[in-house]
């Protein structure tokens, strides 16, 4: 009786005690996620912070009168005389007629301010409209990058260095007139790379990407699912594919640049392919990818019911019957959703590429499988090395544009397990 | 059915594998190579890229001794066939090259640069020897005492290693490691201002460089990233603080950044293209002969690259921190880019 009562009173002791306990251990893991969640939204705001500007762009709309004399042209139909005309002239003295203080001996400093790739856009719209010549347009061109984030930035010193104080007051002058304005950066998704910020974009590396992507996909998915299927339907259990199975988990956590320097090995030294292609890249990532994809559709596999295979077995189903009629549909779910995500993995990854050669200065968007291309998380490498200060900004962008990829990709994996997923 | 759509997906598979197995033709130029110049050398991509009907050509930054050994390995369309190098061609990368069949290289000395210690212009300049600058920065340097034994670098103030230099704390920021402009300010600033002490001169070259190439790591020496603008901001913003970084930034920012004295010589594009300023090197590019006619635009973009436009006193290499040749090596550049004379070993040796 004593017993009961003083054993009772033990527990009445330590319940506190134990309680204090469950709500540390509690505190713990809300302090674990408020890291996670902290560590997130440091991140994107630095992103987005940094990033958002990138999807602006700085153009300047000029009158530009289109003098044959002054740029050396009678004939904007001659291929030859288009080939040598001057096209710079216009464009700065359309410049000078805007700012009323310029003087001829600034013509340089007024020239820093128009993008070095204006005269080409000049001259391709003279190109498309011969009748243009000696008439006045006006024209909208791209400004300088240093006008650029200078425009952007403005009150931010450090993004001011490159252009002198005159150059600033002309700016600041143009802006209020008018003629210097920002808009949505379309430039940025319609063209390749450039060593211009104000001209780079991204789509060649979009483009690259899912080039890559769709080799990698159309490769591994059918690879890895037959393997599964074999593996796990078919296969003896035996110590040979024991040791196939521990090799399979193996390969998955091999750092990837090693796959980078065995795609080097055999696609490109052996097979004699070229460097930097789409196809490559794909045969490399999907060498990557097959591990998990394997993995993932084997646990598909397994967590089909038996009771479905027996049912189908006993109304006479043949072994490939039943696994082509009821396993592989039921499991087929579980293996689209670890190939998204393997596909996720690879659309993210860099370290490989860099030894076959996708990681170049690459500015025509490719047009095929064998053409030279890079993705988007080396275009995002490459930007963030270079020194222009606009470049910071157009790659966080582009971070942007990939984390939207890989969050779409995510989400349509998590929408297709809610989906087609039965549950037992 | 799903069978049929099973091996369908197969089939396809296997087609796109069969299918990249011949090595396929290529129309764009590769081009492999230094780091150092690969801004010069994508600019004259572009601009040839969009001035000509030529695909732009590919470009990737491998360093001068990757892209030799990438650009030595054959002849044939999955070979480059231009590379770039921060320094000249080595007689064993040459043999490699006549060894793997590539026989006809044209050679390009396409202009210098520079790596210059620059601080604020109100900040007090140095003027300084390389064997200074060592002692300044060395991980190892030898003891004031007995000049054969080294030991962990023991100066604190420039005014320390001689009375005529500022008396303010050595504080030096410079590049990282992995950059092209640290190996050359390693290379030909500390190893020349290290190599002829008395404490080196028994040692393997391996050592000498090991010692002579090391530099402090005791917060004298600040590892800034690759971003240059910020070196830029930081010595306006600190007069004590004296920055390391190739010359075209020095340029970029004269208003406000003056250069040090080196060995005597003031770093100026005449100096530098003239090989005095000792911190200086040469840029280069090889063309392999083999691939003229096969790649279309080779000779082009080689006479884009040579051209005044590009290389002239106003062109647009300049623009981008080139130091450029002079007139007369100019004209004999762009002499060669007709011509494409073969490289011969007794060149390189």
């Amino acid at each position: 009786m004593t017993d009961q009562r003083s054993q009772a009173e033990l527990v009445r002791q330590s319940l506190k005690r134990r309680y204090r306990k469950e709500r540390r251990f509690r505190a713990y893991g809300i302090t674990a996620i408020a890291i996670a969640l902290a560590a997130l939204v440091i991140l994107f705001a630095d992103i987005i912070g940094k990033g958002s500007t990138g999807f602006l762009k700085t153009t300047l709309t000029l009158n530009v009168q289109l003098d044959g004399q002054m740029m050396y042209l009678d004939d904007a139909t001659d291929e030859r005389q288009l080939k040598m005309a001057d096209f710079v002239e216009p464009l700065i003295q359309a410049l000078i007629r805007e700012i009323p203080s310029v003087t001829e001996s600034d013509r340089s400093a007024v020239r820093g301010l128009i993008n070095p790739y204006a005269s080409v856009t000049l001259r391709d719209a003279l190109k498309a409209n011969p009748e243009w010549l000696n008439t006045t347009r006006t024209m909208t061109f791209l400004a300088h990058s240093n006008v650029d984030v200078y425009v952007k930035h403005a009150g931010n010193e450090a993004y001011s260095i490159k252009l002198s104080e005159q150059q600033r007051s002309w700016v600041d002058q143009l802006q209020e007139k008018g003629v210097i304005e920002t808009s949505f950066n379309d430039v940025f998704f319609q063209n390749g790379d450039s060593r211009d910020p104000s001209k780079a974009g991204i789509l060649g590396a979009v483009v690259g990407s899912l080039l890559t992507m769709f080799v990698t996909l159309i490769l591994s998915f059918p690879i890895g699912v037959a393997a599964a299927i074999y593996l796990e339907e078919f296969a003896p259990h035996n110590k040979l594919t024991d040791f196939i199975e521990v090799n399979i988990n193996n390969l998955a956590a091999v750092p990837s640049i090693i796959f980078g320097l065995l795609g080097l090995a055999v696609f490109i030294n052996l097979f004699g392919m070229p460097r930097s292609v789409p196809v490559v890249g794909g045969l490399v990532l999907t060498l990557m990818t097959l591990p998990t994809i394997i993995i993932s559709s084997r646990a598909a596999i397994k967590s089909v019911p038996p009771s479905i295979r027996e049912a189908a077995e006993g109304i006479g189903a043949s072994k490939m019957q039943v696994v082509l009629h009821h396993v592989l549909p039921l499991a087929m779910p579980g293996m689209l959703t670890g190939s998204i995500i393997g596909m996720a993995q690879a659309l993210g990854e860099t370290a490989p590429l860099l030894l076959i050669g996708m990681v170049a200065f690459i500015v025509d968007v490719p047009d095929g499988f064998f053409d030279s291309a890079t993705v988007l998380p080396v275009q995002v490498f490459l930007w963030s090395g270079s020194p222009e200060l606009a470049f910071i900004e157009r790659a966080s962008a582009a971070i942007m544009v990939l984390l939207a990829f890989l969050m779409s990709m995510n989400a349509l994996a998590i929408w297709m397990r809610k989906r087609l997923e039965r549950r037992w | 059915m799903k069978l049929n759509k099973a091996f369908a997906t197969v089939a396809l598979a296997g087609s796109v594998a069969a299918m990249s197995a011949p090595a396929m033709a290529r129309d764009t130029i590769s081009i492999v190579g230094s780091s150092t110049v690969y801004p010069f050398a994508t600019v004259v991509a572009e601009r040839f890229g969009t001035k000509t009907d030529f695909p732009t050509p590919k470009l990737e930054s491998t360093g001068s001794g990757g892209g030799m050994k990438l650009f030595c390995q054959g002849v044939g369309t999955q070979h480059p066939d231009i590379t770039n190098a921060s320094r000249r061609m080595k007689v064993s990368e040459y043999d490699l090259c006549q060894k793997n069949g590539v026989k006809d290289i044209t050679e390009f000395r396409i202009g210098s640069d520079g790596i210059v210690i620059a601080s604020s212009k109100k900040a007090k300049n140095l003027d300084i020897t390389l064997e200074q600058l060592f002692l300044a920065l060395g991980e190892k340097v030898p003891d004031p005492k007995n000049e054969k034994k080294l030991i962990p670098n023991p100066y604190k103030k420039w005014s320390e290693i001689d009375s005529d230099l500022p008396s303010v704390a050595i504080r030096v920021m410079g590049p990282p490691p992995t950059s092209g402009t640290r190996d050359s300010f390693n290379e030909l600033a500390l190893q020349g201002g290290c190599e002829d002490l008395p404490a080196v001169a028994d040692m393997s070259e391996d050592d000498m460089e090991a010692v002579c190439q090391s530099i402090r790591e005791d917060g004298a020496f600040i590892e800034a990233g690759e971003n240059d603008n910020l070196i830029v901001q930081k010595l306006i913003d600190d007069k004590a603080l004296y920055g390391v970084f190739g010359y075209s930034f020095l340029e970029e920012n004269a208003d406000r950044l003056q250069a040090a004295t080196l060995n005597g010589k003031v770093p100026t594009a005449e100096a530098i293209a003239a090989d005095e300023y000792p911190v200086a090197r040469s840029l280069f590019f090889y063309v392999k002969k083999a691939h003229i006619g096969v790649i279309p635009g080779i000779k082009e973009y080689v006479e884009e690259f040579v051209s005044p436009a590009a290389m002239g006193p106003n062109g647009y290499l300049k623009s981008v921190g080139l130091i450029v040749p002079p007139r007369d090596a100019l004209m004999k550049l762009q002499n060669k880019a007709d011509k494409m004379p073969n490289l011969q070993k007794k060149e390189l040796m």
